[in-house]
């Protein structure tokens, strides 16, 4: 290889090198941090490393907040979510693209407009309409405001105006009914964009802190990031390594979800910047 | 189904599949949406029996006075900070390590993964991590400006320094997203291109970027700035745990103040106003997107 291309490889890998330690800093810090005993967490004489692994930090995190619990919600709601979402936008998204019915210009409009609305703007009405039908504070409440997904009815359609129409008519000449296609022939098909809708589902609503803190006030309905705040409000101070351990391992599923399928999670993940 | 003739039979399979998708979208998207603009012209307080229409009252608050100024101004400087520094970065890093995709395929992945991590993991979590690495005392920060001989600062609890502290995170949870879209669209850069520009003399690394690569980016260039900013415009997760909007007001921004104004002191009407003015703004961002996304595919 020429010299005159050695140096600015080496130059761009250094940087490279030096900027992605600096994104991963606050992951190695998390990390460090929930090993360190607590006296060397406190001490102004700060080590990069621990001297000593405290793994009890990670015990402590599951017995003084009921992280299990946490954890559990979590999954709870992101799965009820995402089932209700595909429930309701595979059928919806395979009518608009296979059949033809009046109105169905109206719906596709109606989805794209959907698109538009953060679900921010409509926390407000909802919550009253929950405080009314005396919903605050349970599962429901976490899950049905979501259930509506207009990105996932979106996705859906645009994946399944791309299969043949054929398929779905020889479908119909062996007697199959609509619901029958939809759940047997369309949704495996649509695998794929599953999947990617999938990824950006459960992340968002892992990760989501907005309505939880709004829809639910009892620890014992917490989703993790609730959770992590309220362990942070109530910790006095002495317990930061557990407390990081609760971090660390509230973000390790998704992390790991990650590392594990990189690509299905950048493309779904990426694919979310349609949306509103 | 005896009796029903063959077109009611497919307008009641119609219905079936498309009905519920269509009820769920109007009773939690559009009739909310119509709700959250009739409640800002009124006076609601959650809980209350009754309420009154009070005009724009709301609105004129929200714009005169100097705590809903804040949130306003708070969140348009947090968005003009993230946009610029995460799209420059994650050009660089794009630049970079397509590049480095040549020669060192693996590591160019590995690389990749890191600078991605940040959009995969949990904000909340992970502002737990920064809350210790900017800790006044016995944060990692501090310890290593102090090392340098730089006095350490109290990131999140100083008044002309949190809204800046904020964006820099903010900064580091975006450029991952940013690279990725950057990377798709330097992948769609025809190879050709390079070589004509090197026929023409531009062999130069930073000759061939003004030449292909920055005209060649302009459509992704435009369409990352709008999602960047639509975006950040959401940002409460990290003020929610690290600030609360404080010290003083000086970290509020849009969405929090939403939240506080509505569900922590429950004024529901003047909350739903600043829901308005929050939607006002990423409709117009969101509406430029589409019609970016529009241009695009045409572009192709």
């Amino acid at each position: 290889m020429s010299r005159a291309r050695v140096v600015p490889r080496t130059v761009s890998l250094l940087l490279l090198l030096a900027g992605a330690l600096l994104i991963m800093l606050p992951f190695i810090w998390l990390i460090l941090v929930s090993l360190k005993p607590a006296d060397e967490i406190f001490s102004p004489d700060v080590r990069f490393l621990p001297t000593r692994i405290e793994w009890t930090n990670y015990v402590r995190a599951f017995v003084e907040v009921d992280l299990a619990r946490f954890l559990m919600n979590g999954l709870i709601v992101v799965a009820g979510i995402l089932f209700f979402q595909i429930a309701f936008a595979v059928p919806c998204a395979y009518a608009l693209s296979q059949r033809r019915f009046v109105g169905r210009q109206v719906i596709f409009g109606m989805i794209l407009a959907a698109l538009l609305v953060p679900f921010h703007v409509a926390a407000i009405p909802i919550f009253l309409g929950l405080a009314e039908l005396r919903l605050v504070n349970t599962y429901t409440a976490l899950i049905v405001p979501f259930v509506a997904s207009a990105f996932g009815m979106f996705l859906f359609r645009q994946f399944f105006s791309q299969i043949p129409a054929d398929l779905f008519d020889a479908a119909r000449v062996d007697g199959l009914s609509e619901t029958a296609i939809v759940w047997r022939i369309a949704f495996p098909l649509a695998m794929p964009a599953a999947s990617a809708f999938a990824v950006f589902s459960v992340t968002a609503h892992w990760n989501d802190l907005f309505w939880p803190l709004i829809a639910t006030s009892d620890p014992a309905l917490a989703t993790p990031p609730r959770g992590i705040v309220y362990f942070r409000d109530q910790e006095a101070g002495d317990d930061m390594g557990p407390l990081m351990a609760a971090a660390a391992i509230v973000t390790a599923p998704l992390v790991i979800g990650f590392l594990v399928a990189q690509r299905k999670f950048t493309e779904g993940l990426a694919a979310g910047s349609l949306k509103g | 189904m005896i009796g029903l003739s063959r077109r009611a039979r497919d307008g009641l399979t119609d219905l079936w599949l498309v009905g519920p998708a269509s009820l769920a979208l109007l009773v939690l998207i559009f009739v909310p949406v119509v709700a959250v603009a009739i409640l800002s012209f009124t006076d609601y307080q959650f809980g209350a029996r009754t309420f009154n229409f009070i005009g724009l009252e709301n609105y004129k608050t929200l714009l005169t006075d100097p705590i809903g100024r804040r949130a306003i101004t708070n969140t348009l400087l947090y968005v003009a900070i993230v946009i610029p520094f995460s799209m420059i970065f994650a050009l660089l890093v794009a630049i970079g390590l397509h590049g480095m995709a040549s020669w060192a395929a693996p590591l160019s992945r590995i690389l990749r993964a890191a600078y991605f991590l940040p959009v995969a993991a949990t904000l909340v979590a992970m502002a737990i991590a920064w809350q210790m690495l900017l800790h006044p005392s016995i944060g990692l920060v501090n310890t290593f400006l102090n090392a340098i001989g730089l006095p350490g600062q109290a990131w999140l609890s100083d008044r002309g320094l949190v809204l800046y502290t904020l964006a820099a995170i903010g900064i580091w949870q975006t450029i991952g997203y940013n690279m990725v879209l950057f990377l798709a669209g330097l992948a769609a850069i025809p190879g050709h291109l390079y070589e004509a520009a090197a026929c023409d003399g531009a062999d130069r690394q930073w000759e061939r970027f003004w030449t292909v690569t920055w005209p060649m980016l302009g459509p992704t260039t435009l369409f990352v700035l709008v999602v960047t900013a639509t975006n950040s415009f959401r940002v409460f997760e990290t003020v929610a745990t690290l600030t609360k909007g404080g010290p003083a007001f000086a970290s509020d921004t849009l969405v929090y103040a939403l939240y506080r104004e509505g569900f922590v002191y429950f004024k529901a009407g003047y909350a739903s106003a600043i829901t308005i003015v929050f939607f006002v703004f990423v409709l117009v961002l969101t509406l430029t997107q589409f019609g970016l996304l529009e241009r695009r595919v045409h572009y192709r």
